[in-house]
């Protein structure tokens, strides 16, 4: 198990507990969406796993050598170019010079940006500029990859192909990801696992598995997608005053 | 339009006659390429749609010929001024008495020797600063009980006035090279501190957060992210520490002249005035300028305006 989470709880100073004995088991290779409305928490639950922040309260078993992560900005360092930005990461993991060139143009390659390698991130759109974040998240070469709505910047069209290409590059690839999102149809389409979180605090209320099946089948996704939403509105509305 | 309604009434009727309605659905729930080749194809196609052609950067003329033509009629309405005979003519030389002088200059080798004098101790001085100032600019602004307790002293040192410390450089060193550098350290380092601790400031958060996620060390973060992110804002601080540098390296020239101190463009300013001289004065304060005007011209104009542009900030500025 890369991840578990075992009763973890989270409240900043004496407010109102962000996160509250929250349970999740993530398997090896496992694609897990956690899908949320505002507010439930889910940015610093992955934070958490990061290791970027401390949970108040439980306990939380993650890989030794911590994790990628990938941000809903893309955050590339605009003074590097694309190739740069990947090398950065390699070379902050103790890659060597020469190593760093060939192994950053395979993953621009797999990103399918092999010969936008020079151009600098402004020179990039938003779906080019969120692929080459992902290759540097990759180029990180942690098992376990966090992503905080990597997509939800992006126009529609894109976001659609960079779904696809995710879930390409997670098979070819054999990552663990967590995937954060508030988009149900992108968690029902991305993930093998969905995982709602409440609101205030935020705790693991249903998951469910989505399969191959929905994988191709639109109806039936429709159905998972109509259950989900549902229940994620059932959430919501325990907030209305 | 007669022509329009056709289409938009096709539309429903397509979907009524039982076009498939989960094709609607289709893009957002489930696989939507259908391979590797379609999908790197697609991609391609969207990259090129999305990014921008290449531009080419060719030479503006307008940024060239509008400066001297801002400065030709500086200079025509200062000799029109001159020529209206209100001030007498040694109190205010015109364009070309103060050009034949700095004729006159030249062939006593004066102008070239004060020039190349000022400037050399100019740079070497700025060079030094800068050698100083950036690493204590960093610790400074990496360091947050160092800010706290040096953070004021180093904001008043850049309000003081360089030339406040000559009285005192020439007591402890003299009239040597070490008053006058001394003097131009005290103007130009406490600006590039200043300058590179409000770059350090402006850093996105988020890029110190992807340095930590990237396992950065605390001198990986310093050198690899903080430095080339703060790099806008430590250049102005070189500028205006060169700026600082230059206008006290005149004052110290001004004040103390004699002993090895050598002879610069402010001890020609200052010999003009003792010999009443006003041409030689104005040609000492229009090279002084004019040194200005072409290492900002020549030095940091070209350094910034790259720098903005790789960056992607250039886009609408009036630069």
């Amino acid at each position: 198990m890369p991840v578990v989470l075992e009763h973890l709880g989270k409240r900043f100073g004496d407010g109102a507990p962000v996160l509250d004995d929250v349970n999740a088991n993530i398997k090896q290779g496992e694609f897990v969406a956690l899908l949320g409305a505002s507010g439930c928490g889910k940015s610093t639950l992955l934070n958490i796993i990061a290791g970027l922040e401390a949970p108040t309260s439980g306990a939380l078993e993650v890989p030794s050598d911590g994790a990628a992560f990938m941000f809903q900005d893309a955050a590339l360092f605009p003074w590097l170019t694309a190739r740069e930005n990947i090398e950065l990461a390699l070379k902050l993991r103790g890659v060597g010079k020469a190593e760093r060139r060939t192994k950053a143009q395979e993953l621009l390659e797999l990103v399918h940006l092999g010969s936008a390698g020079d151009k600098r991130p402004h020179e990039l759109s938003g779906g080019m500029r969120q692929r080459v974040s992902l290759a540097r998240s990759l180029a990180q070469d942690r098992q376990l990859l966090l992503m905080d709505e990597p997509f939800a910047a992006l126009d529609a069209i894109t976001r659609d192909l960079l779904h696809d290409e995710l879930e390409r590059i997670w098979k070819e690839t054999g990552r663990t990801i967590v995937f954060v999102t508030h988009n149900v149809r992108e968690a029902v389409r991305l993930g093998q696992r969905v995982l709602l979180l409440s609101s205030r605090p935020g705790r693991v209320v249903q998951e469910w598995a989505v399969t191959e099946e929905h994988r191709t089948d639109a109806g039936l996704a429709g159905q998972l997608t109509g259950v989900i939403t549902a229940r994620l509105r059932e959430e919501i509305r325990r907030h209305a005053k | 339009m007669p022509s329009n309604p056709t289409p938009l009434a096709e539309a429903p009727s397509e979907t009524a006659s039982g076009a498939a309605p989960a094709e609607h659905v289709h893009a957002a729930l489930t696989r939507t390429s259908t391979g590797h080749e379609d999908l790197r194809e697609l991609e391609s196609g969207l990259d090129s749609l999305q990014s921008d052609a290449d531009r080419k950067h060719r030479v503006d003329w307008s940024r060239i010929l509008l400066p001297v033509a801002a400065l030709v009629v500086l200079v025509l309405i200062w000799q029109f001024y001159v020529s209206l005979g209100v001030k007498r003519r040694d109190l205010v030389p015109g364009p070309l008495d103060v050009v034949a002088q700095m004729g006159v200059l030249w062939s006593d080798g004066k102008l070239q020797g004060s020039m190349w004098t000022s400037l050399q101790r100019g740079v070497v001085g700025f060079l030094i600063s800068v050698a100083i100032a950036t690493p204590v600019g960093l610790l400074l602004a990496q360091v947050a009980p160092l800010r706290r307790a040096f953070g004021p002293l180093i904001s008043g040192l850049q309000v003081l006035p360089s030339v406040a410390w000559v009285p005192a450089a020439i007591i402890w060193f003299g009239l040597t090279d070490a008053t006058v550098y001394f003097v131009v350290f005290m103007g130009a380092i406490p600006s590039i501190i200043n300058g590179l601790i409000s770059g350090v400031d402006q850093i996105p958060p988020q890029y110190r957060r992807v340095g930590t996620v990237l396992g950065a060390s605390r001198l990986q973060m310093a050198l690899q992210v903080i430095l080339p992110a703060a790099l806008p804002g430590y250049l102005s601080g070189l500028k205006q520490g060169w700026a600082f540098s230059w206008r006290s390296l005149m004052a110290a020239e001004i004040i103390a002249v004699g002993g090895t101190i050598g002879f610069g463009l402010g001890s020609l300013l200052d010999q003009g005035r003792d010999l009443s001289d006003m041409t030689i004065v104005m040609a000492a304060i229009l090279l002084i300028l004019a040194v200005g005007i072409l290492i900002e011209l020549l030095v940091f104009g070209p350094i910034e305006k790259r720098l903005l542009r790789r960056r992607g900030l250039l886009a609408g500025s009036t630069r």
